[in-house]
């Protein structure tokens, strides 16, 4: 197998983007990935679209980008794994380059969730699971999904809300100190406390929002880095699990098996030690679409034992500084969570802290000259754990 | 149609009248939107052929899952085959007895196709028989707490009119 590099990524700005069309979206993160890895875009072998849609007009996302973007004919796709379509895309254009087929592959995601009125899409996530079982006749909605596992872990370890919007509060923090975050402003544990429940014991500030957004990474085999001189960040370990789609078929609803699951995996590939990842790692990009999820994250990844990851954002060890920076850019909270971007735009938020180009205070101290996204579809349905390094021979 | 989706749509009749198309405009952004002219409506046509025995028992007030009858395995919701011993063979029991509620919630903000419902209870019950159910609950939403005695209930969903079950605290 080939050693994998990003050599250019790039995320637009997150919001309500009623400014730019899917294509437009599209090109304004292709553009700026394209620029930074200083390549034509005739290089591009292969294209994957990771994308949701169902809210959005367009039914086939790849060839809309694919045209858009001017790579035609070149072949694509389009993949779905929920939240974690953007992680998966990256598992894809990994596989196909590391097995010699292309070498330079591009993962684009985009969402234009903003095409359908708030009930519509509260529609579509909620059906997000098992449909017939869960959504037809119960009505279970995204949040509601993330709040079965708030009440559980809640019950079981004696964590308050406030706990909870602690969570929140330093991604609102961090994504303040982002421009291209859809929210910029502070919150107060109060702000948090006090706004109205979504699925109780979830309030709105413990929810990411719906968000417009597209992001591009583009990967290249170690043969084209070389013969560029291209700056690279390499990808030296990606796990990968399933849950089961119907959430009563699980007995632990204090976090996410396949998220465990994906990171030890991901550990064993990158040579980490799964008992205290936290110290080989510089930062993490973990999937908190809510703030119980960024909880549950800390103790599926390792960084917390069960039941502390409470702890660890109370004390603040995952602000910089602490025992590992998490979400530096704002995170599905602040940053936004276009679904089918998300994923990309966690790897090209650590491509670029990596690299130690991010401005604004955010950049966190590169010592080990590693991290980790958490991408999780769904309500752990899917799970994606990927590590990037800048070491080539950081490998397992 | 929404609220949302209802002020759109006249402002998108009146730009039609004035301008000659459908073009409406963002307030907090001042961006301009087609508003789409097509609406698609979706209802889907779903197999419970190989489940219908599920649906026979409900209309008898009980609520059903499969065994393998080769392994043994139980299924909730109903699974006409056996993915863990391959075994098409399978025999219907009822779900009874006292369950366990592990978790729950309450749905405040809901989707478009369950709006007219007032906020409603969802929790996931442990059943004596060794499966999980999820459905709605019936009862005082203050008096519930993880760990409380359940048991399942059959009874119309209305305004629909269709027989479902529900957790019911003991
Ligand atoms: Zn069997």
């Amino acid at each position: 197998m080939r050693r994998v590099g990003i050599i250019g990524a790039s995320y637009t700005k997150f919001g309500e983007r009623f400014d730019s069309n899917m294509q437009e979206l599209a090109w304004e993160a292709f553009n700026d990935a394209l620029k930074e890895a200083n390549i034509e875009k005739d290089s591009v072998d292969y294209s994957i679209v990771s994308n949701m849609g169902g809210w959005s007009s367009e039914s086939l996302p790849a060839v809309i980008v694919s045209e858009g973007l001017g790579i035609n004919p070149k072949g694509s796709v389009r993949v779905e794994a929920a939240c974690a379509s953007g992680s998966a895309a990256i598992k894809l254009a990994h596989d196909i380059i590391a097995s010699g087929q292309a070498d330079v592959v591009l993962a684009l995601g985009v969402e234009k969730m903003r095409e359908s009125p708030t009930k519509t899409i509260v529609e579509y996530i909620g059906r997000a699971g098992n449909f017939m079982w869960e959504f037809e006749n119960f009505g279970l909605t995204f949040p509601g999904y993330y709040a079965l596992y708030a009440t559980a872990y809640m019950s079981k370890y004696g964590a308050k809300e406030e706990d909870l919007c602690e969570v929140a509060v330093k991604n609102h923090y961090y994504g303040s100190l982002n421009e291209k975050a859809q929210f910029t402003n502070r919150i107060t544990l109060e702000k948090c406390m006090s706004s109205p429940y979504v699925a109780w014991p979830l309030k709105l500030y413990d929810c990411s929002p719906i968000t417009d957004g597209a992001a591009a990474v583009l990967l290249a085999s170690e043969n084209f880095i070389k013969e560029h001189k291209s700056e690279a960040v390499w990808i030296s370990g990606i796990g990968y699990a399933t849950g089961t789609a119907n959430l009563s078929k699980r007995d632990d609803f204090s976090g996410l098996d396949a998220a465990r699951r994906a990171a030890l995996q991901a550990y064993a590939k990158a040579g980490i030690n799964p008992d205290r990842p936290a110290s080989q790692l510089d930062l993490a990009e973990v999937h908190d679409c809510f703030t119980i999820a960024e909880v549950m994250a800390y103790e599926d990844l390792g960084f917390a034992k069960k039941g502390e990851g409470i702890k660890l954002v109370k004390e603040k060890q995952t602000y910089i500084g602490g025992l590992i920076p998490v979400n530096l850019d704002g995170g599905l909270k602040a940053k936004g969570h276009p679904i089918g971007a998300t994923g990309e735009s966690m790897i090209a938020e650590l491509y670029h802290q990596l690299l130690g180009k991010v401005k604004g205070g955010r950049q966190a101290d590169i010592k080990n000259g590693r991290a980790l996204a958490h991408n999780v579809g769904g309500t752990g349905h899917y799970a994606y754990v990927t590590i990037l390094s800048l070491d080539r021979s950081d490998h397992a | 149609m929404s609220d949302e989706t209802e002020k759109l749509k006249e402002s998108a009749e009146e730009s039609k009248k004035k301008f000659g198309s459908p073009i409406v405009v963002d307030q907090k952004t001042s961006s301009s939107l087609w508003f789409d002219q097509r609406e698609l409506n979706v209802r889907y046509l779903i197999s419970i052929n190989r489940i219908k025995k599920f649906y026979e028992e409900l209309s008898k007030g009980k609520v059903m899952a499969t065994k393998c009858n080769k392994c043994g395995e139980i299924y909730f919701p109903p699974q006409s085959y056996c993915n863990k011993c391959g075994s098409n063979s399978m025999s219907w029991i009822e779900l009874s007895g006292s369950g366990e509620l592990l978790t729950y919630t309450i749905i405040n903000v809901k989707p478009q196709s369950f709006s007219h419902y007032p906020d409603y209870a969802i929790g996931i019950a442990k059943m004596p028989q060794g499966v999980n159910v999820l459905a709605w609950i019936d009862g005082d939403v203050r008096s519930l707490r993880v760990g409380m005695k359940v048991r399942l209930e059959v009874k119309r969903r209305d305004p629909e009119g269709y027989l479902t079950y529900w957790i019911k605290p003991e």
